[in-house]
């Protein structure tokens, strides 16, 4: 069969041509636009991710946030008592190798260590058959905004001014006056008292996560570490005696003492407990379950540690651990990622606390 | 192409319903790659989409493939000039190879991350490459690329296909129809 096809005239083709280009410039279009790239205000991971760099400078090789740190290795013995809140096999008992990583929560690697700098850890716990477990913590109790708009603008209020080296205090009241919340959580962060250093910090999830049990059940849980060495509060001003890494070396003084150890503490939340606001603490007297030991017994640089390769992603979860509905998390996830794909590309500088100070 | 002796005017049923079903799942992986690296709120949900998502492209784009191998190609229109079967060979050439080698590139790139590649639950990607941050960084810029160059290749092809359907109107739209086309 022949089948004829007439063509159309050079008007008709002149029109089809015309709705062929719209069409592809449709589809072009709405692909850019779902990249962000017609609305540069948009916070993207990679603009969050150059505000740090815009406040702290470039340095190759570091974590844009929490540059400081030092590498920890040690292992998690589980007791079993979390297995009636998630099936993650982390709480079924026995021991879990574990990587992890000290930090100090400023942008820039080279900072001096202060008392009232938030201190950060991380951990990885190695799971049987490749699953692993990742959170980063820190030493508040609660975190200081809802949500990443809020991170970011506080970043930019607090970003100190080239002319005073301290941040505008117009800008930070502004920023106070629209954030209630933010106040709110400062005040609960100054009830509770800073301890002398790393080893002796309670170190807190701040976001909400979920339980899911071996029936499918889920409880919105945060989780903390509380410190088996004793509690003894923050040294008076000048107890670093001009040593900038001090709060790093008396960690190490303190591991080659012994190892460090603290308990993990899950706290089981109550329906009607927010699980998408961070800056707000759960109601005293919720039920908490003891559900294991971490023990730290070495430590290295972070030049020649592992962790240093480790991005502390809070996302990256077993099975029997979902996230919350709190939008810190992804975007965490989402900053940490680029922060992670930007220094894995640069050739590392040294780090402030380096190998041979380890060893001492 | 040894069709010959046959009158098909179509590509086989399961490469037909192979192509459209790749192409519904290839055009989501491509908008939900743009979108999740620009994106704070929906970066997880995606994220967690787009790993099992890329994994089931990578293993229909080897069956695909295996199928092409087996199958007979109905030919292209008959005053389709030399220099566009040139360029429509290539194109199908360039195509098949992004998308079998993006995804790869995706699991050398997580692999060399040391990510746990979760696909559900506790199922996860074995890992093709030791970990090395350098080459993860280079993977995930190549990854990136690729991408943008797929969906290139793919505005081309699409353009190409209206441009045949609409203006030439030369039938051969109706080799890849998802419909039945009766052979003639």
């Amino acid at each position: 069969m022949e089948r004829e096809v007439a063509k159309p005239s050079a008007g008709t083709t002149i029109v089809r041509m015309g709705a062929i280009g719209i069409i592809v410039l449709a589809v072009v279009g709405v692909f850019l636009s779902l990249g962000a790239w017609f609305s540069p205000h948009k916070l993207t991971p990679a603009r969050f991710t150059d505000a740090f760099q815009e406040i702290n400078g470039v340095h190759p090789g570091f974590r844009r946030n929490h540059g400081k740190g030092v590498d920890v290795t040690g292992f998690f013995d589980s007791n079993g008592q979390g297995a009636r809140l998630s099936k993650a096999q982390v709480f079924t008992g026995g021991r879990f190798a574990v990587i992890g990583r000290f930090s100090l929560g400023s942008g820039q690697p080279y900072v001096a260590d202060a008392p009232d700098t938030a201190r950060g850890l991380g951990l990885l716990f190695r799971l049987p058959d490749g699953e692993e477990w990742r959170t980063a913590m820190v030493n508040l109790p609660v975190f200081v905004v809802t949500g990443p708009q809020g991170f970011y603008d506080l970043m930019m209020a607090s970003r100190p001014d080239p002319a005073t080296g301290k941040p505008d205090p117009g800008k930070m009241a502004a920023f106070f006056g629209s954030h209630p919340e933010t106040v709110q959580a400062f005040n609960v962060i100054k009830s509770h008292p800073i301890s002398s250093g790393f080893e002796n910090s309670t170190f807190n999830s701040l976001n909400a996560f979920r339980f899911i049990d071996a029936n499918g059940n889920s409880t919105p849980v945060r989780w903390s570490l509380v410190p088996l060495q004793p509690f003894a509060p923050v040294a008076a001003a000048g107890a670093d005696q001009g040593d900038k890494n001090y709060l790093f070396d008396a960690l190490i003084a303190s591991i080659h003492q012994h190892p460090l150890q603290w308990r993990l503490l899950i706290t089981v939340g109550q329906p009607g407990d927010p699980t998408d606001n961070a800056t707000v603490p759960w109601p005293e007297g919720r039920e908490q379950v003891d559900v294991g030991t971490l023990t730290l017994d070495q430590i290295e640089s972070d030049d020649t540690g592992v962790a240093r390769e480790i991005n502390f992603d809070p996302l990256i979860l077993p099975a029997g651990i979902s996230p919350s509905d709190d939008p810190l998390l992804s975007a965490r996830s989402a900053v940490y990622s680029q922060s992670f794909t930007r220094r894995a590309g640069e050739a590392k500088e040294p780090s402030a606390v380096t190998p041979s100070e380890v060893q001492k | 192409m040894s069709s010959e002796k046959t009158t098909e005017r179509q590509f086989p049923s399961s490469m037909r319903f192979l192509h459209w079903l790749m192409a519904a799942l290839v055009l989501a992986m491509l908008c939900i790659g743009v979108s999740m690296v620009a994106s704070l709120a929906d970066y997880h949900t995606l994220v967690s989409i787009h790993r099992p998502l890329g994994t089931l492209i990578l293993i229909l784009v080897v069956i695909r493939f295996v199928n092409r191998l087996l199958s007979n190609v109905p030919p292209l229109p008959p005053d389709f000039p030399s220099r566009e079967r040139l360029v429509a060979a290539a194109s199908e050439v360039l195509l098949y190879t992004l998308l079998f080698v993006i995804p790869l590139v995706g699991w050398a790139m997580l692999s060399a991350a040391g990510y746990p590649i979760v696909l559900f639950g506790s199922v996860h990607l074995f890992h093709i490459l030791p970990r090395n941050l350098m080459l993860y960084a280079f993977l995930r810029k190549t990854h990136t690329i690729l991408a943008y160059l797929l969906f290139i290749a793919f505005v081309a092809h699409f353009s190409a296909v209206l441009f045949h359907t609409w203006v030439m109107r030369d039938g051969l739209f109706e080799r890849m129809a998802p419909w039945r086309v009766r052979a003639r």
